[in-house]
């Protein structure tokens, strides 16, 4: 009679298993490729395909970090300030005399820092949003790389620091091996340790995680510090690319950052997604900006079309609710 | 003309996946006040809601007056004269009290309609005057007590003409004093001729006001009897459904050493001057109303909030918690009262609920050790019984008594001394209810100090081993679990009487007071 | 035993009663200091210039306001601004007959537009308002260089007319300032004495509150974004008007400056409070400030962290505040 519990094993089928948001993304991915492989001949080609991650990997170091914030069920729209700001801090201070390794340095503390106090001030002021408070600090520190460097460009760095973004080991670029060994760590970091399920539980239902005795403000700090890490990577990487700096560096990042985590399947209200789905966006609205770049589309048109793709990834996964909706009624 | 200000026939509805309502009747006379009671889950919040508008039924007619009607939207129940004061006062906190009054029946110019502010301020003046208010209609509803805003409420269900009242628990937050002020102003309004339903946990609430009471049970209909013709018993068996032989399988501890002693605990606004102690071994009682304070006191001590004063004591050594991971490291465990929003994530499986307070102990630099983690989780399920297919099941799927089970299990997996348990049997039907119960025993006896939050006097004396009573923040009485009365208990929560502040001060020479 | 006497009030609750005096206490002792310092401050010319300007703010500060009120906020703004702005510029260059009058409907209906898409996707979609501004900015924003074709429409191409409107005035004020005035009366009014306003502030105060009172509110959502839109939208043919150009990156980074606004004039970021008065002296600090920075010798380049600095000050001290109202109310309750 009494029914008791059995450990039971997870439950397989292969019909949720192809039903994941993840197979869509191949899909598009697959799709993104074959049209613009029509499109322009230049396309599929091994080269020019290796060679077109070196220019849109830079942004996708943060993207990591914004996974965690995303599903923290947070924002943070001061990323591309970070970046902003990291880089000229490094390279003024290589302009000022400063060391390239040393700079190198500051320029990731930097970007920490930056990361430190958007998260100090989020958890020490529960009543503000995240939004609010990363829209200033989005304003204050690219006005402090106004302020550094006003509307002039830095930049002369040393041969080495052109490897960055510009570099092969073998024939990959190292931008990618980069971004690789980072998306394993971030990936290992949300899924396998207790750091990973802490923020997961924390953006599925914040009350019970402070219940249970996470430290909700300890873990919310550190994942707003990681964005700024990585945020300075980014700077790093980009900075090496563009061989100079300038404040304005890296503007609009913040978009094209969020509409790929949103695209890659995690929920805006928190506590669902996968690592895997964010780095399949990546590589996605990359192609996609490199195709549409090959066939001449303008500038002004992508910025366009990343805006309305960062609208649609987020009706997507409401697409079925909608349906319900408007077919019950 | 009917007989009938508001009769309801064969109401169904149906949400995704759960039927609320089935085939629910209900008939409700003119200048009467008509307890509805039933478990929670039993779908009382959906009729209100239908009978205001805010959800549709799928099936079944409703009549105002004798006349059939159909009740689209609040707008429609308003028209009607249909007003409704919800369980947790759902007010407009940066709005003044005038606007709450008035939200959504603005007096406007007819032509124009411009709001009239001068006209809706001196009415809502009235109103709350004849409610015995004082304060200003002015005032930000923020800035009011829980209740005063529910005065306000019943100001708002007067100010649309309302013939029909609907209050949905609405002394759930109110202290004794304050209770009986709303039974007065519910009396006078049936006296001036309006109908109210009124819906209640406490059985002192019916007999004090209702003439007639209705009782739901898992969305269905059981039956409506005269107050005075239905025995207690058989109104409780109406709403659980088979007969309770309550039993609380308390074996008598022996109480050990003192584990935890707070003195003198206060908080501005919340509570002050509470003093009690928990021995090894001892199920603590801690009782009084809803909103006196006991839930404030408690996660004072586990870390969640803080406090402004006194001193918490962790065998004999004065402690400062800062957060309720330094308590469970202290071997403090609360299990929280909302089971859905504080205790689980409902997206989860069992194990990772179960799993999620020590994933410290189960990782090793920090990788989760999955293996272990599904042995734990599994031995700890066991060890609480919780019914399901596999400790994978989502939390989501299970019912009241498994999800406090899980929550019960997530407290198990520290080191603990010391179990605070807030409501443990809240919304949890009657035979799961024994079966925490057996665990809270057996808890007890293995030498856990347990204090016991409740606010059902049955549960409160069958289990404890001393009773701590709370009244408006205060501890009003520390009474012997051995023989403690529910009238004693009562009037230590409820009545308004001067303490004499040499018994407050050190409650636990306080036992003789209430006797 | 503690004392717990029912008059205590706390130092926040005390801000919050008399923030506006406060703000405009701190905008005299500014204009005093920035006027010693530099006596070409307190001219008529250069109150002319910050008027104006900060006409234009305050107009898109109040349709802000009542975003942020219902819990909202919208990037888009200057974005929308610039493409209603380089429509009507467009087709005053084109027609140089349109009648100005004409020009401002057509950049009000480009505005209402957008803000309707914007509202449609916060309350039917149910998409954040961060995302759903933040994708719209950047595809108005496109839109902005695809319609000009990148290029610029610069005074020579505008009619004296169109000029006109921000140049002329009428009955000795100048035209914004006219216009703005209007609105500020036609928001008080709707926001004090309509329903709808009222159900705006309901909503933001507690939207499921709101729904049980019978207030629908995806519409009041939809219907702030588009009063949103529609005031960028008339901002917009100002903009071009005032500075007679109209190009891609009009106005970029505006809306933070409106934003700024609004929580300076003490518009709570959580909902449900905020006051025309308030913003319109926010509006006017921030004016003042973007004005007098460069007379008293501050580079240009201080202006973005500056803002940044007191947006951030600013809703900081609004939780403050806010806190120490709910503990003054706290210290009411005896126990």
């Amino acid at each position: 009679m009494e029914k008791r519990v059995i450990i039971g094993k997870k439950e397989f089928s292969w019909k949720t298993f192809f039903l994941q948001w993840e197979w869509m993304l191949v899909l598009i991915f697959i799709l993104v490729n074959v049209i613009n492989a029509n499109l322009s001949p230049y396309y599929l080609n091994a080269d020019s395909l290796r060679d077109a991650t070196m220019t849109f990997l830079d942004k996708a170091f943060i993207v990591l970090p914004m996974v965690f914030i995303i599903i923290l069920g947070d924002i943070d729209i001061s990323v591309a300030s970070i970046v902003a700001l990291s880089s000229v801090v490094m390279a003024d201070l290589y302009t000022m005399g400063v060391p390239m390794e040393l700079a190198v340095v500051i320029c990731l503390a930097v970007g920490t820092l930056c990361g430190y106090v958007n998260g100090l001030l989020i958890t020490r002021f529960k009543e503000l949003s995240a939004v609010i408070v990363t829209l200033a600090t989005m304003i204050i520190y690219r006005g402090i790389a106004y302020i550094l460097l006003e509307d002039q460009a830095a930049g002369k760095f040393p041969e080495w620091f052109k490897f960055l973004g510009w570099g092969y080991v073998g024939s990959v670029p190292f931008i990618l091996i980069v971004f690789a060994v980072f998306a394993v760590i971030f990936a290992l970091l949300l899924h396998k340790t207790t750091f990973g399920r802490r923020v997961y539980a924390m953006g599925s239902n914040l009350t019970a995680s402070q219940f249970s005795g996470i430290q909700v403000d300890k873990i919310k700090i550190l994942v707003f510090t990681l964005a700024g890490l990585m945020s300075a990577v980014t700077a790093l990487f980009l900075t090496s690319r563009m061989g100079s700096t300038r404040p304005n560096i890296a503007t609009g990042y913040e978009l094209d950052v969020i509409a790929m985590v949103v695209l890659g399947g995690i929920s805006t209200s928190g506590g669902k997604g996968r690592m895997i789905g964010a780095i399949l966006a990546i590589f996605l609205i990359g192609f996609l900006r490199y195709g549409l770049g090959l066939v001449n589309v303008p500038a002004q048109m992508l910025l366009v079309i990343i805006g309305l793709l960062l609208i649609l990834a987020v009706m997507v996964p409401n697409l079925k609710g909608y349906l319900r909706k408007w077919v019950k009624i | 003309m009917s007989d009938y200000v508001l009769e309801l026939r064969g109401i169904t509805k149906t949400f995704p996946g759960v039927k609320a309502l089935d085939q629910v009747h209900f008939q409700l006379k003119p200048g009467e006040i008509h307890a509805l009671m039933g478990e929670n889950g039993a779908g009382k919040s959906t009729f209100i809601k239908i009978i205001t508008g805010v959800h549709f039924p799928d099936e079944g007619e409703i009549f105002v007056n004798g006349q059939k009607t159909e009740i689209k939207n609040p707008k429609d129940a308003q028209r009607l004269g249909i007003a409704a004061i919800y369980q947790h006062v759902t007010c407009f906190p940066d709005l003044s009290v005038t606007e709450n009054i008035f939200m959504g029946h603005e007096k406007i110019t007819k032509r124009t309609k411009r709001i009239l502010w001068g006209d809706m301020h001196a009415e809502a003046k009235k109103l709350l005057q004849e409610l015995g208010a004082s304060f200003d209609p002015r005032t930000k509803m923020g800035a009011l007590s829980v209740a005063q805003q529910q005065i306000v409420e019943i100001a708002k269900a007067l100010s649309t003409d309302a013939r029909i009242i609907i209050m949905d628990e609405p002394t759930a937050a109110l202290t004794a004093r304050e209770s009986e002020e709303l039974y007065k102003i519910a009396e006078k309004l049936r006296d001036n001729g309006a109908s109210i339903i009124f819906i209640s946990h406490r059985f002192e609430d019916m007999y004090r006001l209702a003439s007639k009471v209705t009782v739901f049970r898992d969305a269905k209909y059981i039956g409506s009897w005269g107050i005075s013709d239905i025995s207690n018993e058989d109104l409780i068996v109406a709403m659980v459904g088979r007969e309770i032989t309550q039993l609380f399988p308390k074996k008598a501890a022996k109480a050990g050493e003192e584990l935890l002693r707070v003195e003198g605990l206060g908080k501005t606004g919340f509570f002050a001057d509470v003093s009690f102690s928990v021995h090894r071994g001892e199920i603590v009682g801690l009782t009084g109303l809803v909103g006196a304070g006991r839930t404030e006191v408690c996660q004072a001590v586990f870390g969640i909030t803080s406090f402004d004063t006194g001193q918490v004591y962790l065998k004999g050594k004065a402690i400062k918690v800062k957060n309720p991971l330094q308590a469970m490291e202290l071997g403090i465990g609360y299990l929280p009262e909302d089971r859905q929003k504080q205790g689980l994530v409902l997206e989860w499986g069992i194990e990772r609920n179960i799993t999620l307070p020590a994933l410290g102990k189960l990782s090793r630099k920090g990788w989760i050790q999955e293996k272990r983690e599904a042995e734990l989780a599994h031995a700890l399920a066991e060890k609480v019984q919780v019914k399901a297919r596999s400790i994978f099941d989502l939390a989501s799927s299970l019912s009241g008594g498994n999800q406090q089970k899980v929550v019960v299990a997530k407290l198990l997996t520290a080191d603990l001394d010391i179990i605070i348990l807030d409501e443990p049997t809240k919304g949890v039907d009657v035979g799961a209810k024994s079966a925490i119960y057996e665990i809270i025993s057996d808890l007890a006896s293995q030498g856990y100090g347990v204090i016991m939050i409740s606010s059902e006097m049955p549960e409160v004396i069958g289990m404890s081993d001393r009773v701590v009573v709370m009244r408006e923040g205060r501890v009003t009485a520390s009474l012997d679990g051995a023989t403690v009365t529910q009238e004693a208990i009562l009037e230590a929560a409820m009545v308004n009487s001067a303490i004499p502040e040499a018994a407050t001060a050190h409650s636990s020479a306080s036992e003789t007071l209430s006797t | 035993m503690p004392e717990y006497s029912l008059q205590k009030t706390s130092a926040g609750a005390s801000i919050a009663k008399f923030r506006e005096l406060g703000l405009l206490v701190f905008i005299l002792l500014l204009c005093v200091g920035v006027q010693l310092r530099n006596p070409s401050f307190l001219t008529l010319e250069n109150i002319n210039d910050m008027v104006t300007n900060t006409a234009i703010l305050s107009i898109l500060a109040v349709g802000m306001m009542l975003v942020i009120v219902t819990r909202g906020i919208d990037l888009s703004i200057g974005a929308t601004l610039a493409l209603s702005g380089m429509i009507s510029a467009m087709t005053v260059s084109a027609y140089p007959d349109t009648h100005p009058l004409l020009a401002i409907l057509l950049g009000t209906a480009v505005g209402i537009v957008s803000g309707m898409i914007i509202g449609l996707l916060v309350s039917k979609a149910g998409i954040l308002p961060i995302i759903a501004t933040l994708g719209m900015m950047n595809a108005f924003r496109g839109m902005t260089f695809m319609v000009s074709g990148g290029k610029w429409v610069s005074a020579h191409q505008m009619p004296d007319s169109f000029k006109a409107i921000a140049t002329s005035s009428i009955f000795g004020l100048n035209t914004l300032i006219v216009i703005a005035i209007v609105i500020y009366l036609i928001f008080f009014y709707f926001i004090t004495y309509t329903r709808t306003g009222r159900q705006i502030y309901a909503v933001g105060s507690n939207p499921d509150s709101a729904k049980i009172s019978g207030i629908s509110n995806d519409k009041i959502l939809w219907l702030v974004y588009t009063i949103m839109g529609g005031l960028s939208g008339l901002a917009g043919v100002l903009w071009v008007s005032k500075f007679a150009s109209a190009q891609g990156d009009t106005a970029s980074g505006y809306e933070l400056s409106v934003i700024a606004a609004c929580v300076l004039g003490g518009v709570s970021i959580a909902g449900g409070s905020g006051k025309i008065s308030g913003i319109i002296l926010g509006s006017i600090l921030l004016g003042i400030l973007n004005n007098a920075l460069p007379l008293i010798n501050v580079s240009p380049f201080w202006q973005m962290g500056i803002q940044g600095s007191i947006i951030l000050i600013a809703v900081v001290i609004n939780a403050l505040v806010k806190r120490g109202v709910d503990k003054s109310n706290l210290m009411r309750r005896r126990i």
